[in-house]
């Protein structure tokens, strides 16, 4: 791996290139960091959840004399919202394979297909939180509410920044195209939007499905 | 995976004078989507549906749904997020192995000490020394 790229211009006789080339060798590091440091902050907001998680898995039965998750939830809501979460994941994988290809209005399309059930998603969730709030069983009702919503608040969050970031993405690959740095860009969403889909099979399991059992 | 690579790999771009701009890395194919999101939607209707028909008794869904969310969280990983001991020199399988170990003791301990603290308080909510009594229990 360690070839030296330039050694021609050192054998013209310019022996300043000689010291140069030593900018050239290619040493064992993995090709592109930003990957890898992506992946160590989606790690760190891994612990964010965690601990959101712990605080419901404390407060989850904390009712205060208040309605429970078993009177409040609609499981089949919660499963439209899953089943629009798991297909933006694949049609942004999709929209991977567009972008493999150089495909830049394949990805585009398959971008705001993703974006669409992002949307569809988030205005679910909004209804529900409406729902909840008309009701009176806002976030200050409750321990168990306050973690519900604080939990998966912060998912819907992290869901509405993901949307923000695959507009941009759509504009940046009409202005530049398929190039490296954007292909990257890609990549990073990737796991972004794949790791959203993860901490929400937590969420609907350990939130929804568990809340509603007694 | 590595049939893609080679498919695109070359016969791209040219004049990105940059060389990792030449080849793009490919991230899984169309099968591995496909099959990853088939999985995905048979272990998330499986809970829903057990949840929803009582079809056995609630300790036992709980158990099973933990354990679908488990195995779905595992196709995740596999499919869609390509987790593999050779992404990026090891370093990606390192750090999720870190985090799970810090996620376990964050919930675990989280439960742990505050079920305690409950079964310490529980009793007597009342100041006749209810609380005062687990203490003592636990010197």
């Amino acid at each position: 791996m360690s070839e030296i790229n330039a050694p021609t211009v050192g054998a013209a006789g310019n022996t300043g290139a000689d010291i140069s080339s030593r900018y050239y060798v290619r040493e064992h590091h993995p090709e592109n960091g930003t990957l890898l440091g992506f992946w160590i902050y989606l790690m760190s907001d891994c612990l964010i959840f965690a601990c959101l998680f712990a605080t419901y898995a404390v407060l989850g039965r904390n009712y205060a004399g208040g309605k429970t998750g078993a009177e409040l939830f609609e499981l089949p809501t919660v499963a439209l919202n899953t089943t629009f979460l798991l297909i933006s994941s694949i049609t942004y994988g999709f929209a991977m394979l567009a972008a493999q290809k150089k495909n830049v209005r394949g990805t585009q399309l398959w971008l705001l297909v993703t974006g669409i059930f992002g949307l569809c998603f988030l205005g679910l969730e909004l209804t529900e939180f409406h729902a909840l709030i008309e009701e009176g069983n806002g976030p200050w009702r409750s321990g168990f509410l306050t973690a519900f919503f604080s939990l998966v608040g912060t998912h819907g969050l992290h869901v509405t920044f993901g949307i923000v970031w695959l507009v941009t993405m759509m504009f940046q690959l009409g202005k530049h195209g398929i190039t490296g740095a954007n292909y990257r860009r890609l990549t990073c969403l990737s796991m972004f939007w794949h790791f959203l889909d993860v901490v929400w099979i937590g969420v609907f399991t350990f939130v929804y499905l568990m809340g509603v059992l007694p | 995976m590595s049939d893609v690579h080679t498919a695109h790999g070359h016969g791209h771009d040219h004049g990105h004078g940059h060389h990792d701009d030449d080849h793009l890395h490919a991230h899984g194919s169309f099968k591995d989507y496909t099959i990853g999101f088939i999985l995905s939607v048979i272990l998330t209707a499986i809970p829903f549906w057990l949840v929803m028909t009582h079809a056995v008794s609630p300790g036992a869904t709980k158990a099973l749904i933990v354990a679908f969310a488990a195995v779905q969280f595992v196709v995740h990983m596999v499919y869609f997020l390509h987790m593999n001991s050779k992404s990026e020199g090891g370093w990606n399988m390192m750090a999720l192995i870190l985090t799970i170990i810090l996620l376990f003791i964050v919930l675990s301990g989280s439960i742990w000490v505050m079920f305690h603290m409950n079964a310490n308080m529980m009793p007597n909510m009342n100041n006749d020394g209810g609380a005062v009594h687990g203490m003592h229990d636990m010197q």
